[in-house]
């Protein structure tokens, strides 16, 4: 069952694969084209070569003229196969890299609309791995297993045909004795995999060492413990070692096993061919022929073994990747949506139901109203959920049932260009492109002038470690921000807020990595900033939060609370209790 | 790569071995022809068929004997192949090990994870096909020139020519390919990066809407990365029609100056079937050899990159005090102390005089002229922004980077006049980020004292406040802990850690900002409690609270990397600006 619906997979995959080369059928063609014809004329050469050799008998007995047609016959068959050769292969590239490059295509423009939810529940690392190593994986063992399997399958073909056409007996002699040496291969092939699963959990377990060791050196060298970690690696090690070898060692069995059988194939041609010869069968020639045949016949089939398992490889990656491509994308934008504009900060969330997973309820019947110029602080113990109304409010996440209104539109019916951009953001998680600091800071108004630049970053304290960056603002800064400490990042990216300033403001523990000295020159160009805008404010400060106009206090990924602080402490609940907790000295 | 091969060393008998046999089983089989030969001359023109019989058997028993060599040959390149990348491991992991805090950081924990891993792999599969293959195919290459040669002069010379040839251009095409198929990588990873850049960032290019932007560069990296795959493949793509017309004609001259050579006598037919099955031999074999040479090239990569990393001195070179280390050694294992009574006793437990560091690559010093001094026993507290430098000014004490002006003294002797080990057995840290490692709690804290007692550890975890932590598990100081100790709480780890460095003892111990997850009045009681430990440790505080560190003897009070205050905590309220500012600001509004 299981068997069948794996098969019914891979057939639906196959599909999916041939649409993808649809597009280049036209170079499929071809190349199968050259393909038949490298391989045919491959294989006429040796029979061309024995006839010439028939020619040559003996001393007084050479027939020049007609040794001379065979060998102009052969150069041109030379030429030919070299010629569709060359073309095959240049087809055969040009097919894999157009597919690849068409999937990471579709495959990355799918990244910029899936939904937040699909990104957050997978890991990163894995949908990189799938659009980048799979994706090469797939090509390569489709579309040159492919390859190989359909010059393959010829060549055997062709070799039977070509043999068959010279004498029947000794084709059979190589027949029968070539699947030995098939059943040689899956022999050891067999024995090996259990070998091979020992190899790689020991090889798991020395990489999960030097990934904990080696994140975490400092420890080690403040501990000096260096030759304690050495002598465990080194056990390890050496399990590794004695598994490997015998893992590599049996595995490497197969090629002498099957060259043998192939020179035991060689062997019994030459016997047959040798006493058919001698009863003036077939001429010296055709055995000659024969025995190059012999060498090529068995070739292909140790080969296909191993292209049908990476082909199946081929198809698992596929399907990953296609998995991907066919993910439900967010909802699309409907034609009629608005576009935002001159946003006053009116915010209303109606009824509000909200939950990541439908069997654990998070927000339900969440109300709350927004005037111009609020601030909104959102507050509770560390993973309670917080991020969660930013999520809705940016729409990264639509909420199940209720609407969120900005300026009396739903913002389901609004582009989430116009929604979005009417938001500055500044997360916890401070996030940089890789790029120089300049295009960080630009990222929201590119049009921005050197001098609206200079004057954002001195409003949120970069600018003199800016300065200080070897080539200033046009510094480039490694993937997620290099080498520049978290602190740093943070005021970047508030920068990049401050240059853009938006109507309304989402800060998520913005400051939670700055000092408070820092901090609090921040603050005051925060306060500028938030001056007549509705802001959002992830905060856990307590002068953020008694200055808020409303603080909603969560736990467990809900509200519990919901007012100003005086009335929040009056009521004597859950606020009451964290405030009591955590800010008493 | 050539330093690598250093690792060979203990399995020269293997290497030498695994290529010797295969040479073997080559000579064997290129024997056969010739006896294809001696079947086709002697027994089919004599119609001898006892003879072909014979000979027949003589070709099983070439097989036979030819498998046995082979089989020998995987064994001792399988040995010496897993022996080597046994090796490198070791090595490379070791060396890993002496990196100092600016070699990890230049390096990057991820690179170096990769080298240790999959590059090895690599290397080491690259290693045992170069001595399975790389002998053999080149000794099948000559060695029909030499079988020809047996047979006549003058038709071996066409494999004089065609030798040479094949391998200009096999290898041509390889010296042009190999540089390229570095630059496809490097697109790749470009492709890779921006892959990754767009799901860490997701959030921010669609809070700035910058899809169709990130969508573009993507295109260009992606169009970029296959412009290049195509270049590389037309190229590549003309190694085997090349070297297949290369071949044949070899055959057609062979062929010619065959039918001549027989036409006079000088050769038989049966001796024309044989060069010319030389001559197809050498191709099988120069196929094998191509596809070998990309394997060996990645290989060769992979050591290559290795090798930068072995090849990445400690900028802390163990040498320099190789003599006083081995003395150390030597006294550790005489379990005595005399160590510390040859050097001068002195009042100050640390000295920082005009001290100043430079990172490597970084544009300006992260600290200028840095100069205290501190007492026995004394607890220091260190205070200021973010990036001022305040986990540099200690990591300067247990030497993880080296001052690049000035001199750091312990007990009046310079730091880099300790041997590394010892200095930094005086020394407990606990760092901001708080690390344990897969194991279990009481292996976790040994961390801090190999041989500490079950007494020695609780009164550690007493005093981290840790106790409760433990006491709360099962299994108490045997409980697990997973890998990054993710089953316990950031606070809880926190404790932990810091019971670790306390168990040892430390002359000194440095708090870097390590109980930022712990509530104020835990952080009290932790103050409270390492100041009535025994043994009076000197105590360097590193927080960004003032209510953690305003009980200290001294604050030092860092501002950009310079000392803008140092004194008591009400000195620093009359004279420290920068001091009144902090504490202001977390104080005014409560």
């Amino acid at each position: 069952m299981a068997e069948k619906k794996k098969n019914e997979n891979q057939s639906e995959t196959l599909k999916k694969v041939l649409c993808y080369i649809k597009h280049y059928r036209w170079y499929l063609i071809l190349s199968l084209l050259f393909a038949v014809v490298t391989v045919a004329a491959t294989l006429y050469i040796p029979v061309l070569t024995g006839e010439a050799i028939d020619h040559i008998i003996d001393k007084g007995l050479v027939e020049f003229s007609a040794v001379f047609a065979i060998l102009i016959k052969i150069a041109v068959i030379i030429a030919v196969t070299a010629v569709a050769q060359w073309l095959m292969n240049v087809c055969n590239n040009k097919i894999t890299y157009e597919v690849i490059q068409d999937i990471r295509r579709e495959a990355f423009e799918k990244l910029q609309i899936l939904p937040l939810k699909f990104i957050d529940g997978h890991s990163h690392g894995e949908l990189v791995s799938r659009i980048i190593a799979d994706v090469d994986q797939f090509a390569d063992g489709l579309l040159m297993g492919f390859s190989q399997l359909f010059t393959g399958v010829i060549t055997i073909l062709g070799t039977l045909l070509f043999m068959l056409s010279i004498n029947v007996k000794i084709t059979l002699v190589v027949v029968l004795i070539t699947p030995v040496s098939l059943f040689v291969a899956s022999f050891i092939a067999k024995r090996t995999y259990t070998m091979f699963h020992l190899q790689s959990s020991i090889r798991g377990e020395q990489t999960a060492l030097i990934n904990e060791m080696i994140e975490n050196q400092k420890v080690v060298q403040a501990f000096s413990k260096e030759a304690d970690v050495l002598e465990h690696f080194d056990e390890i090690n050496e399990r590794l070692g004695k598994a490997s070898l015998q893992a590599t060692f049996f595995s490497s069995l197969t090629n002498p096993s099957t060259r043998f059988v192939n020179s035991l194939v060689y062997t019994g041609v030459g016997l047959a061919g040798a006493f058919c010869a001698i009863n003036g069968i077939i001429t010296v020639g055709q055995l000659s022929c024969f025995l190059s045949y012999a060498n090529q016949y068995t070739k292909p089939f140790n080969e296909i073994s191993g292209v049908i398992t990476e082909l199946q490889n081929a198809l698992a990656c596929a399907e990953r990747i296609f998995n991907l491509i066919e993910e439900e994308p967010q909802v699309p934008e409907a034609s009629d949506a608005a576009e935002l504009n001159n946003v006053s900060g009116n915010v209303e969330l109606k009824q509000v139901y909200f939950s990541y997973t439908s069997d654990k309820k998070l927000i339900e019947d969440f109300n709350l109203k927004v005037a111009p110029g609020q601030r909104v602080a959102i507050v509770g113990p560390t993973g309670c959920g917080k991020t969660t109304i930013i999520n809705l409010l940016m729409r990264f996440y639509d909420v199940d049932s209720g609407s969120i209104q900005v300026e009396g539109k739903d913002i389901q019916n609004v582009t989430r260009r116009s929604l979005r951009g009417s938001y500055g953001m500044v997360l916890q998680e401070t996030w940089l492109k890789a790029g120089t600091i300049r295009e960080n800071l630009i990222m929201g108004k590119p049009d921005a002038t050197e001098e609206e630049m200079i004057e954002a970053a001195k409003a949120a304290h970069a600018h003199s470690f800016i300065k200080r960056l070897p080539h200033g603002y046009d510094t480039v800064i490694g993937e997620e921000g290099g080498s520049l400490s978290t602190g740093q990042k943070q005021l970047l990216c508030i920068a990049r807020v401050m240059l853009c300033l938006p109507p309304m403001l989402i800060l998520d523990e913005a400051t939670s990595s700055i000092d408070t000295r820092t901090e609090m020159k921040i603050q005051n160009a925060f306060a500028k900033m938030m001056k007549g805008r509705t802001s959002f404010i992830v905060a856990h400060r307590l002068s953020t939060i008694q200055e808020a106009d409303i603080i909603l206090v969560m736990k467990d990924g809900k509200i519990m609370e919901q007012g100003n602080h005086q009335e929040l402490l009056a009521k004597g609940g859950f606020y009451a209790q964290l405030y009591n907790s955590q800010f008493a000295v | 790569m050539k330093k690598l091969l250093v690792y060979l060393k203990d399995y020269k008998k293997e290497s030498i071995l695994a290529p010797l046999f295969k040479m073997l089983e080559a000579s064997f089989e290129l024997i056969v022809p010739l006896v294809v030969t001696a079947i086709i001359d002697v027994g089919i023109a004599g119609r001898d068929s006892g003879y072909i019989l014979k000979m027949c058997l003589v070709m099983v028993a070439l097989g036979l004997i030819g498998l046995a060599c082979s089989v020998t040959a995987q064994y001792f390149a399988a040995k010496a192949a897993v022996g080597f990348g046994t090796q490198v491991r070791h090595h490379l992991f070791s060396h890993i090990q002496t990196f100092s805090f600016s070699e990890i950081d230049k390096a990057g924990t991820a690179t170096l994870i990769t080298r240790m891993t999959s590059d090895i792999n690599q290397v080491q599969s690259g290693v045992n096909m170069v001595l399975r293959l790389f002998l053999r195919s080149p000794f099948i290459v000559f060695g029909a020139m030499i079988m020809a040669f047996t047979i006549d002069v003058k038709a071996a010379l066409i494999f004089v020519v065609t030798i040479p040839l094949l391998s200009v251009v096999v290898f041509g095409i390889m010296a042009v390919s190999i540089p390229l198929y570095k630059k496809v990588q490097e697109r790749l990873d470009r492709v890779l990066g921006i892959t990754r850049e767009n799901l860490t960032g997701v959030r921010v290019i669609r809070a700035f809407h910058k899809e169709e932007e990130e969508k573009s560069r993507f295109e260009e990296s992606l169009q970029s990365l296959t412009g290049m795959q195509n270049h590389v493949g037309r190229i590549s793509a003309f190694m085997n029609p090349v070297t297949y017309i290369i071949i044949n004609a070899g055959i057609i001259a062979l062929l010619y100056i065959g039918a001549f050579q027989v036409d006079t006598g000088t050769l038989t037919q049966g001796e024309v079937v044989a060069l010319v099955n030389y001559m197809s031999q050498i191709l099988v074999e120069l196929i094998k050899l191509a596809n070998l040479i990309i394997t060996i090239t990645k290989a060769v990569a992979c050591g290559n990159r290795i090798e930068s990393i072995l090849e990445m001195k400690s900028s802390m070179p163990v040498e320099n005090s190789g003599k006083k280390e081995s003395e150390a050694a030597s006294r550790i294992n005489n379990g005595e102390q005399s160590g510390n009574q040859k050097r001068v006793d002195s009042e100050y437990m640390v000295e920082f005089s005009h001290v100043g560091l430079t990172y490597q690559g970084a544009g300006a010093e992260s600290l200028t002229d840095i100069d205290f001094k501190v007492k026995k026993g004394e607890t220091i507290g260190i205070i200021g922004g973010t990036g001022c430098g305040k986990t540099s000014l200690v990591h300067l004490i247990p030497r993880f980077y080296d001052a690049t002006a000035g001199e750091v003294k312990i007990n009046g002797q310079n730091v880099k006049d300790y041997p590394l080990e010892e200095l930094r057995q005086m020394v407990g840290i606990v760092m901001q980020k708080a690390v344990l490692f897969q194991g279990t709690i009481r292996e976790n804290l040994c961390w801090g004292k190999e041989d500490a007692t079950e007494e020695e550890l609780y009164q550690a975890l007493e005093t981290a406040q840790a106790r409760e932590v433990v006491e709360g598990k099962d299994g108490k100081l045997d409980a697990p802990v997973e890998q990054g100790g993710k089953n316990f709480s950031g606070g809880q780890r926190q404790r932990l850690t810091i019971a670790r460095a306390l168990v040892r003892k430390p002359k000194i111990l440095i708090l870097d900002d390590s109980a930022s997850a712990l509530d104020y009045a835990t952080d009290a009681r932790l103050r409270k409690a390492i100041r009535e430990m025994d043994g009076n440790p000197t105590v360097f505080i590193v927080s960004q609270r003032t209510s953690s560190i305003q009980h200290a003897d001294k604050i030092i009070v860092l501002d950009d990397g310079e000392m803008t205050g140092i004194g008591t905590h009400e000195q620093l309220l009359e004279n420290c600006e920068v001091y009144r500012e902090i504490y202001e600001s977390q104080y005014k509004k409560h």
